[in-house]
């Protein structure tokens, strides 16, 4: 089956990233897909390759682009969102990409689920 | 229809919306601060087993755990993992967060 | 609109889409930021329902008024919809009830449904995205 997964908050404040993300490599492991993940509101803030958190802590978007790259998750961050806080392609972490609303919307006609983590 | 809620019932009214606007025979996952909800004693845990008799209640065991509250889950609650998650969302026909 | 009208997805399926709002206005950003998903939900196609519950309601009172705050004032784009083809709009009548509210006080033409009515319309749904 293949989930679509939006993401509305940002890293570190919110667990919404962190359930997302052990959602998704969860679909994953039990032999699922996730096509693409969306970034909207602050959840674009989840893209931001300059983050450096301390070394024992959990590396947000260093473990997205990981997903991505291990298996073929499309990355995308709401432009507008993005432009609003500052998220430029200067900042991207690997695995991201920027481009518009329609691609969530495409989410939701093509794939089997949408799930939403949020505040 | 699965509903999920995410925010604890004594801060904000996703639950009871929730509760209000789910169908019979429908399912409800609380996950990160929502699982409050389902353990012994807790302010929503008569609304909780009330709910259970018309929907299928469950809580994420790992976010139950991360607030100390494994052991305390109230009788009816069904406790799933990750994957229980995963199955959850595939075996029904569509989602919605109670954001 | 005639980029926006490029967006079909080229698919042909149609989905039921709900766009479920129940946050207040200003407060946060959920409000102006889902508007702009419906917007853009409209060129796709779907079929679309916009609700409005719980403090969601908020968003469509009439008399807003921003200046003071100095933010955008996106309420007069619920007005707009209509030309989107978004027609389907909903509120929940106890979410108005326990808000001292009433169709007058809206700045659209609404659909006012139960909490019944309200909880069939989104088990029918495809897609349920809220803010």
């Amino acid at each position: 089956m293949q989930f679509g997964i939006l993401i509305n908050e940002g890293p570190y404040t919110h667990q919404a990233s962190d359930s997302a993300f052990l959602f998704a490599r969860t679909a994953i492991e039990k032999g699922h897909t996730v096509p693409r993940v969306f970034f909207y509101h602050d959840g674009v803030n989840n893209s931001n390759r300059l983050a450096t958190p301390p070394q024992d802590d959990r590396n947000i978007s260093a473990r997205w682009s990981k997903l991505a790259a291990e298996h073929g998750v499309d990355l995308v961050v709401c432009v507008a969102a993005a432009q609003r806080r500052g998220i430029t392609d200067d900042v991207l972490a690997p695995g991201f990409r920027i481009s518009g609303l329609g691609q969530l919307v495409e989410m939701g006609i093509q794939y089997d689920r949408l799930v939403t983590f949020g505040d | 229809m699965l509903h999920i809620v995410n925010k604890s019932a004594t801060e904000r009214g996703a639950l009871e919306s929730c509760l209000a606007m789910a169908t019979k025979g429908s399912a409800v996952l609380l996950i990160e601060d929502a699982v409050y909800a389902v353990t012994n004693g807790s302010a929503a845990a008569a609304k909780i087993q009330a709910a259970a008799a018309d929907l299928k209640i469950y809580a994420l065991g790992p976010d139950l755990a991360a607030r100390g509250m494994a052991g305390r889950v109230l009788d009816g609650v069904n406790v799933v993992d990750y994957g229980g998650f995963v199955d959850l969302v595939a075996e029904h026909n569509s989602c919605q967060s109670w954001l | 609109m005639s980029d926006m009208d490029e967006m079909d997805d080229g698919s042909g399926i149609v989905k039921k889409f709900m766009f479920l709002n129940r946050k207040a206005p200003h407060g946060t950003v959920y409000a102006l930021e889902g508007l702009e998903v419906v917007l853009i939900t409209a060129a796709f196609d779907q079929d679309v329902s916009m609700v409005f519950t719980d403090d969601g309601v908020y968003q469509l009172l009439k008399g807003i008024d921003t200046k003071g705050i100095e933010v955008k004032d996106f309420s007069k784009t619920y007005r707009a919809l209509e030309g989107y083809d978004i027609e389907k709009l909903y509120v929940d009548q106890k979410s108005m009830d326990a808000r001292g509210l009433t169709e007058e006080d809206l700045i659209v033409d609404v659909t006012v449904l139960s909490v019944d009515e309200m909880a069939n319309l989104m088990a029918e749904q495809d897609v349920v995205i809220s803010f």
